[in-house]
């Protein structure tokens, strides 16, 4: 059976192809990136100036908080697993994913489920109003009805998490061909590995933290009610244990994806290969023993506090050595400034920007004042826009000429770029400003001191928009009309994925390639 | 709009304004940063603000060096410049040195933390103790051991939110009752909460903490300058997150011990007034600005309705006297958005409101409902 | 047709444990974190809550019924309300000054102004953290639910002693009693029943 797709709907419905699901990750995952944004520039729009304009305080927050949510579990996840579906087997030579079948399953789940979590902004009492972080009792006891849709959406997309990760480990530990030992991995297969095993580990508290709340509201349960002996404050340690794993699941195969990258177009191999490893490996491990310093002003006992903000201090070694490496490939390398190469380069530097804010973040005396400001905002956007939308961006220009077969425009490419990197520091940087200056998060009105750099942050929000439309044209634009693309599309690039022809047939690796 | 275009064109034609406004600003020290912290008033917000400057320095630092390197290499090390790539791959001993160095860096800016955490913390042997608690959508304060408590809630009017009239200087960051605590004095908070989460922040004070249902959480503050110090809730608590805020006035002693006996002989007059009976003129002239100040947002103008039910014809304004007074007082079974007014409303203001609810937007009930009546109804005679 | 080229295919036995791994953290999250979160807030004080059994215990400085008389601690007591709570609830004592190991009673006042019987339960919560550990309470309200009929008051007990082992620099310990409207959740049929109030009435009257 070794032809190609079936044709019309049936092929994508039944299909068990990694490449057509990958294919179906990333437009899924492309529509929901279109549709968090249209919440954030509702956000935005209402935000242009002082004074209640567009929308309702009470709509506002459940922009908010869709916003994050499908922005998170729509848009940043669901590509990260579209191009792993995609990458991972090419890049390890395997003929397909471990589990194919159950591939199609963990796919075909997460429509239903930002369905039903879209529809509830149509129920009565609205979607849900209590930020992304879902804290109890606000989410529990004072939460619309349509809360209960939402647990069940978050049960899916969690379902559908594990389900890939489950694949992605076993195809990765198992499918490999022969000769291609873990160290010898492209340290996009590595992150994606570690990444997988922190979903497996934290979904499942996601699940658990949702069923509390779904029995607390239901059941007549207490786990975050402090009437029955309960305590609200549980929540935000579970959730957190969840939650900053979760954050890290969204910058691992960003790490990866730029590793692969910046050696191309350096022309030199990725400085530091193992401790890029060792690294990865233990960023992983401390996102499991900070997760309170998201929670410095809930009131934790100092011996708490000082731990929990040593062990964030920490993190800053792992990734500065990642950084570190990126600059040193870079260094006395032969470097051309194609549009993945830019968007890798804008991702260290931003990354490294977020990172610093991070730092100071850290600094639980520092945080008290930080706690819920713009300034938290700015941190996190430069952390997950450049660290994960600039990364895929990357890796879609980077890999489309391999799976079309078709080039890019690269003067479109580089035009969209720009676009998007003035965009999101526009929107971004003075948020740290207002953030300093007093103003905190999730509100839809504020005081005219904060109005200057609000009005500034808004059109930049809108100009960042514009450029993920031109990023749609743009690969729409290649799959019709690019140039054919060589079999090995880049300079020497490294990686088994280049060695397959481009367009990338629909069945590679039949028989296992020979590993140098 | 005009102000909206100029603002604009004032951005679009001279991005320079930008750092001229700023720094200005730095230079006035009086006047508040936009851009960055502020310094404060207390000793603890002085060492977090020189905590904060010290971790943005450090950054700026270690950005300089490693973006050096980096855009040295992208201007030099670039193909269309001639450059041959070499072939380096690993060095133990720079991994080891970019390993090393971050970790003694993170030491050197711990210390200091670690001591203002210490110090945040020592909320022993306060001289003023503060109850504050967090309402939907507004803050509670009581004095321990004063007799003093009292609500503060936000004093914008609505017409200034929805664009109808010029934004006040303090818009949103102004309240009705302000909480006045004396300069120079240790002085404790104990913050919870009466219903969800809220955090009551004040960024002059480096006070933040959450308030939570059932739960206690301490934080302190010695202002050392008099003056009024504005914050807002941090914590998402629900639809008017952003119009609860908080205002902090410090005043010196004396000041401050006479507010208080003030504030104690305000509310025993009050008590007393609660014994006394009104005219129906009186209670529908007090009526109209209590439902303008606690009614109108949700009932509307006219009693016309809106996120509550109407009040022109409703059958509770029209029915039952007792069953009207239980709603107001005790709040809605049914409907969690009609807050029960027992403790943010006094007899006289309940009292007055309900009358006027019932005679006005052509209700015309003639009933007139006196502040014993309430009284007792919260007694449960 | 694709070759299973890749021998030592061991994908059903990772699958299981994989798929037992999420189980197991999904009963971690339900099942195991909620107690060891209490267990952490009973070592830390974290959340208030007081130590457990207080033994007498002779020492230096200290007299022969286990009392400090050198050391003077304020103990404040706050009463807040939780938004549905109807009932008037504040504290009788406000302030009181004890020595560390003495037994001290203190009351709190409750009346249920409505016209049908309800249940409360107050939640404690100590500051300063240190001290929740030493703070030891032999008799309270709390322990119980509260039912009150219909415009009833009760006076509700509390005695405690605070441990002699108490940091020194712990000068004042603040004890706050948060209420809670549970007449919804808890056994509707027993208040029905049974018209009297017997335990406020035993608590009281031990104290």
């Amino acid at each position: 059976m070794a032809h190609g797709p079936a044709k019309g709907f049936s092929r994508w419905l039944y299909t068990t192809n990694h490449k057509d699901i990958g294919s179906m990750y990333l437009w899924f995952s492309f529509a929901m990136f279109l549709l968090g944004g249209v919440f954030a520039l509702v956000i935005r729009a209402e935000l242009f100036e002082p004074g209640l304009q567009i929308v309702e305080p009470g709509f506002f927050n459940q922009m908010t908080t869709m916003h994050g949510l499908v922005m998170v579990f729509g848009a940043v996840m669901p590509a990260f697993v579209g191009l792993a579906n995609w990458m991972i087997p090419m890049m390890v030579g395997a003929p397909d994913m471990a589990l194919p079948r159950m591939n199609n399953w963990s796919f075909w789940i997460l429509p239903f489920a930002f369905a039903m979590m879209v529809a509830t902004l149509f129920m009565e009492g609205g979607g849900p109003n209590f930020g992304w972080t879902f804290y109890a009792p606000l989410s529990t006891t004072y939460a619309p009805p349509s809360v209960t849709f939402f647990i069940f959406a978050v049960h899916i997309m969690g379902a559908s998490s594990i389900m890939g990760s489950i694949n992605i480990i076993a195809t990765i530990l198992n499918m490999r061909a022969p000769g291609m030992t873990l160290m010898k991995m492209p340290l996009f297969v590595w992150t994606w590995l570690i990444t997988a095993y922190l979903l497996i580990a934290v979904m499942p508290v996601l699940a658990g933290v949702v069923t509390m709340m779904l029995m607390d509201i239901h059941f007549g349960t207490s786990f975050f009610d402090a009437a029955g002996g309960g305590d609200p404050v549980l929540f935000q340690h579970v959730f957190w244990f969840f939650g900053h794993p979760e954050v890290y699941i969204m910058i691992l195969p960003a790490f990866g994806i730029v590793s692969a990258i910046i050696p191309t177009f350096a022309r030199k191999p990725l400085f530091g290969y193992s401790s890029m490893v060792y690294a990865t490996a233990s960023i992983a491990f401390l996102s499991f023993i900070v997760w309170a310093h998201h929670m410095f002003t809930v009131g934790l006992p100092i011996a708490g506090e000082l731990f929990f903000m040593y062990a964030t201090m920490l993190i800053a070694v792992p990734t500065g050595v990642k950084v570190f490496n990126w600059v040193t490939t870079m260094f006395k390398g032969s470097m051309t400034f194609e549009t993945p190469m830019l968007f890798s380069i804008a991702f260290v530097i931003l990354f490294t920007i977020g990172g610093f804010s991070g730092l100071m973040l850290a600094i639980a005396p520092a945080d008290f004042q930080y706690h819920d400001t713009y300034f938290v905002v700015a941190h996190f956007h430069y952390v997950l826009v450049p660290g994960a939308i600039f990364s895929i961006t990357a890796g879609v220009y980077y890999w489309l000429p391999k799976w079309c077969g078709n080039m890019y425009n690269e003067t479109m490419g580089k035009v969209q770029f720009w676009l998007a990197f003035i965009g999101l520091n526009v929107t971004f940087f003075p948020m740290h400003f207002v953030g300093l200056a007093g103003m905190q998060r999730r509100v839809p009105d504020y005081n005219q001191f904060f109005a200057d750099f609000n009005m500034i942050s808004s059109m930049g929000a809108f100009l960042f928009g514009a450029a993920q439309l031109m990023l749609l044209y743009n690969v729409i634009s290649t799959i019709v009309s690019g140039k054919k693309a060589s079999d090995e599309v880049w300079e020497d690039p490294e990686g088994l994925e280049w060695t397959v022809p481009s367009p990338a047939p629909y069945h590679t690796f039949s028989t296992p390639p020979p590993i140098k | 709009m005009l102000i909206t275009i100029n603002r604009l064109k004032a951005w679009l034609f001279t991005p320079a304004l930008l750092l001229l406004s700023n720094a200005q600003a730095i230079a006035q020290e009086a006047e508040r940063s936009s851009i960055n912290m502020p310094i404060g008033v207390t000793p603890v917000s002085q060492d977090v603000y020189g905590l904060h400057m010290t971790m943005f320095w450090w950054c700026v630092a270690i950005g300089v060096v490693v973006f050096g390197v980096m855009f040295y290499s992208m201007i030099v090390h670039r193909k269309s410049n001639g450059a041959k790539a070499s072939n380096f791959h690993d060095s133990l001993g720079l991994e080891i040195t970019w390993t090393v160095l971050p970790f003694v860096i993170l030491i050197i800016m711990a210390i200091p933390a670690t001591s203002s955490l210490v110090k945040l913390y020592d909320t022993s042997e306060s001289e003023v103790d503060v109850v504050i608690t967090g309402y939907q959508w507004y803050w509670g304060y009581e004095y321990l051991d004063q007799d003093v408590k009292f609500f503060s809630r936000l004093s914008t009017p609505q017409e200034q939110i929805y664009n109808q009239a010029p934004k006040g200087e303090n818009y949103l960051l102004e309240v009705d009752e302000p909480l006045v605590i004396p300069i120079n004095k240790k002085v404790r908070f104990l913050v919870t909460s009466n219903d969800v989460i809220h955090a009551w922040w004040v960024p002059d004070l480096a006070v933040k903490r959450d308030a939570i249902p059932g739960y206690i959480n301490e934080s302190w503050a010695r202002v050392e300058k008099p003056g009024t110090y504005r914050g807002v809730c941090a914590e998402l608590c629900g639809k008017d997150h952003g119009f609860m805020p908080v205002v902090v006035k410090a005043v010196e002693q004396d000041e401050y011990d006479t507010w208080l006996t003030e504030r104690r002989e305000a509310a025993a007059k009050i008590r007393e007034l609660a014994k006394k009976t009104f005219s129906l003129e009186e209670l529908m002239a007090q009526g109209e600005e209590v439902y303008n100040k606690a009614c109108v947002a949700c009932h509307g103008v006219n009693g016309e309705g809106g996120v509550g039910k109407a009040i022109a014809g409703s059958p509770i304004a029209t029915g039952d006297i007792a069953a009207h007074i239980d709603i107001i007082v005790n709040g809605s079974k049914n409907n969690p958005l009609m807050a029960a007014y027992k403790e943010t409303l006094s007899e006289v203001d309940t009292a007055a409101v309900i009358t006027y609810q019932r005679n006005a937007f052509g209700n015309n009930k003639g009933d007139v409902v006196q502040p014993i009546d309430i009284l007792k109804f919260k007694q449960g005679k | 047709m694709i070759k299973n080229f890749w021998k030592d295919n061991s994908t059903p036995v990772l699958c299981v444990k994989l798929g037992a791994t999420v189980i197991g953290m999904f009963i971690f999250a339900i099942f195991i974190m909620p107690p060891l979160y209490t267990l952490f807030c009973d070592i830390t004080g974290l959340n208030g809550k007081t130590g457990g059994q207080y033994n007498i215990e002779t020492k230096k400085g200290v007299d022969s019924f286990g009392v400090d008389t050198s050391r003077e601690i304020k103990v404040q007591f706050i009463a807040t309300n939780n938004e549905t709570m109807p009932w008037e609830f504040k504290p009788i004592d406000k302030t009181v000054i004890v020595h560390p190991g003495e037994a001290t009673v203190i009351k709190y006042y409750a009346h249920n102004p409505t016209d049908r019987a309800m249940i409360g339960q107050a939640v404690p919560s100590v500051v300063p953290y240190k001290a929740a550990g030493y703070f030891h309470k032999t008799e309270c309200f709390c322990f119980n639910s509260q039912p009150l009929q219909a415009g009833e008051s009760a006076e509700l007990g509390l005695s405690f002693i605070v441990d002699i082992d108490i940091p020194k620099y712990v000068k004042t310990i603040t004890l706050s009693y948060t209420l809670f409207d549970i007449t919804g959740n808890s056994e509707e049929n027993k208040i029905s029943q049974n018209t009297v109030v017997p335990e406020v009435l035993q608590l009281v009257s031990i104290n």
